[in-house]
């Protein structure tokens, strides 16, 4: 007998706030965390990005840690988990997972910094460390999806029994190695990203962390909890870095998440997908939710808030479609006018309340690779 | 813990030498290790271009692989394997590679087809697009190859028919200082699949 795994907290931080309720309430203001970046050392031309003040961080930081031996993104990392862990005891069934693509590549700057610097190991354990977690820590770095991804795997933890409960957190910085990657590759939009609109042109990339306390424990589900329905990740098998034309990979993890949730595609009440803004990203989507019959479920992307945050994108993004079930409430997808895709698909334009029980989170990533997880509201 | 898995087939690559299923089936010492991997592929008779395109890691992860699955992927049908793969340094190796062309302001050259390959999953895909495998994939990183995880992990992927078998490994590059030992778990095979004997296989 398989054991439940529920969501029972959750936080973030974001340019748009350092917690999940000034985050929403900015989103229902149609406020965004994107700005446009000039003169900045971090790009030979001026750009679009979502980023954290660093002083404003600092000031955060402070108050929870007097330290100061934490780079940018630990500091970040730790706001984020910090008043999950001061709820909860982390004993030796807990396991610490943390999500990330990037990590402190900041530090390959300074080339007399040690490179075990740059370890994503040595980045989780200096967090686990922190908050006294004496289990291994997890590492789950499989690109666009590993915010997501990392929900899959606590559950699938949880149940071989090998934990019984899991702290999730996910992060990544917007840094001169991924401006410049992502431009090199010419998906950087000129302007704010639209995702799924017809004038769409590219990602805008961002910087966040999220955090997400998950449970087996029965006794701690409380008012705004999360049961975990079922889970998928798999491959296009298609190409490195172009998604699938077919959305394959994309569709077979939906169908796989639904399977194992014994969950009909009509009955999903809300769909927070990834939404990235290129062409091909938001196109192969509609075609993989237009195959499952999701087309008339209503859709979002967050991007166009936050911009892309790579590794922290897909716990950042569950953690703001669990507070909009809570909440029976939609959020308008940012950036979108005018149907860009070739599905017609049903992309939320305007805030709106709407009872939610099933939803689904889902993303995709470089190398192939797709996740999705179905969630159900606890009554 | 026993299960009634077992691992099928595995395959080692370190200090230039490839072992397969314990056996020592090739080794070519004094050379780098571009040259030893083109060699090493030569060698199993792999013949896939797109491997002189891929980055160290990529090209270790897929020759390990390559040799387990060239004979047990079936042509012309879906193959279910999923693929668990986890290191130590991630993309490291070409991280800084990457990093180096973009460092010097006056010598700047980012790359996309380097940039690509700045994420350790890129080669889990390459190694589901030779064989088509649209199956369950992740890529973890550890200090060290954690037996217990990938163990129970797999066993998880299996008992929830979200896999039929799961080719799992450790793939590790960083700057010429490489080990690779990749596994097929599956229903049947030579032994049984449990934490004590891949940590055999795998100190061997």
């Amino acid at each position: 007998m398989s054991k439940n795994c529920y969501i029972i907290q959750t936080n973030c931080v974001t340019p748009l706030g350092f917690d999940v309720n000034s985050n929403f309430e900015a989103m229902l203001n149609g406020d965004s965390g994107i700005q446009c970046h000039k003169n900045s050392p971090l790009l030979g031309s001026s750009f679009y990005a979502a980023t954290i003040d660093s002083t404003q961080l600092d000031v955060a930081f402070s108050k929870v840690e007097c330290n100061a031996e934490f780079s940018r993104l630990e500091k970040m990392l730790i706001l984020s988990l910090q008043p999950i862990i001061s709820k909860q005891k982390v004993t030796p069934k807990s396991v610490f997972i943390l999500s990330t693509t990037k990590g402190n590549i900041t530090a390959l700057e300074n080339k007399e910094y040690p490179i075990e610097g740059t370890y994503l190991s040595v980045l989780a354990k200096k967090i686990a460390l922190y908050f006294g977690f004496t289990t291994e820590p997890i590492v789950v770095s499989n690109a666009c999806v590993s915010g997501v991804l990392a929900v899959a795997v606590a559950n699938r933890m949880i149940q071989a029994g090998v934990y019984e409960e899991a702290f999730l957190v996910a992060g990544d910085e917007v840094s001169e190695f991924v401006l410049s990657g992502f431009n090199s590759f010419q998906a950087m939009s000129e302007n704010p990203c639209k995702p799924y609109d017809k004038d769409r042109n590219g990602v805008t990339l961002g910087e966040a962390t999220a955090a997400v306390y998950i449970s087996s424990d029965e006794s701690k589900i409380g008012k705004g909890s999360i049961k975990i329905l079922g889970d998928g990740s798999v491959n296009d098998a298609n190409h490195i870095s172009g998604p699938s034309r077919t959305g394959e990979g994309l569709y077979r993890s939906i169908s796989s998440a639904l399977k194992e949730a014994y969950i009909n595609p009509h009955q999903i009440d809300y769909l927070s997908a990834h939404g990235t803004a290129t062409l091909y990203n938001d196109e192969m989507e509609a075609i993989a939710f237009s195959r499952l019959g999701l087309q008339n479920v209503p859709i979002n992307s967050y991007k166009g808030f936050f911009g892309h945050t790579l590794g922290a994108s897909g716990l950042l993004e569950t953690v703001f479609a669990i507070e909009c079930a809570n909440r029976n409430q939609l959020i308008a997808s940012k950036g979108y006018n005018e149907n860009g895709v070739s599905q017609n698909i049903n992309i939320i334009h305007k805030n709106a309340k709407k009872e939610i029980t099933y939803f689904l989170k889902t993303a995709s990533g470089f190398g192939g690779c797709n996740t999705a997880v179905v969630f159900e509201k606890i009554k | 813990m026993n299960t009634e898995n077992y691992i099928s087939k595995y395959c080692q690559i370190e200090n230039n030498t490839v072992f397969v299923n314990g056996e020592k089936l090739f080794e070519l010492k004094d050379v780098g290790f571009s040259e030893f991997i083109k060699n090493a592929y030569k060698e199993f008779e792999i013949e896939y271009p797109k491997f002189f395109k891929m980055d160290n890691l990529s090209k270790l992860a897929f020759v390990t692989s390559e040799i387990i699955l060239k004979d047990v992927c079936e042509k012309d049908q879906e193959n279910d394997i999923a693929i668990v793969f986890a290191n130590q340094s991630s993309s490291l190796d070409t991280d800084v590679k990457y990093q180096n062309s973009i460092q010097d302001k006056e010598n700047y050259f980012p790359s996309p087809a380097v940039f690509v390959y700045t994420l350790p999953n890129i080669c889990v895909g390459e190694i589901s697009i030779k064989h088509q495998l649209k199956s369950e994939n992740a890529f973890f990183v550890f200090e060290n190859f954690n037996t217990k995880f990938i163990t129970n992990y797999a066993n998880q992927l299996i008992k929830s028919r979200k896999a039929e078998s799961v080719l799992c490994g450790w793939v590790e590059f960083y700057q010429e200082k490489y080990k690779s030992f990749v596994y097929l778990v599956s229903k049947d095979g030579l032994l049984f699949h449990n934490e004590k004997n891949i940590n055999t296989l795998y100190n061997k």
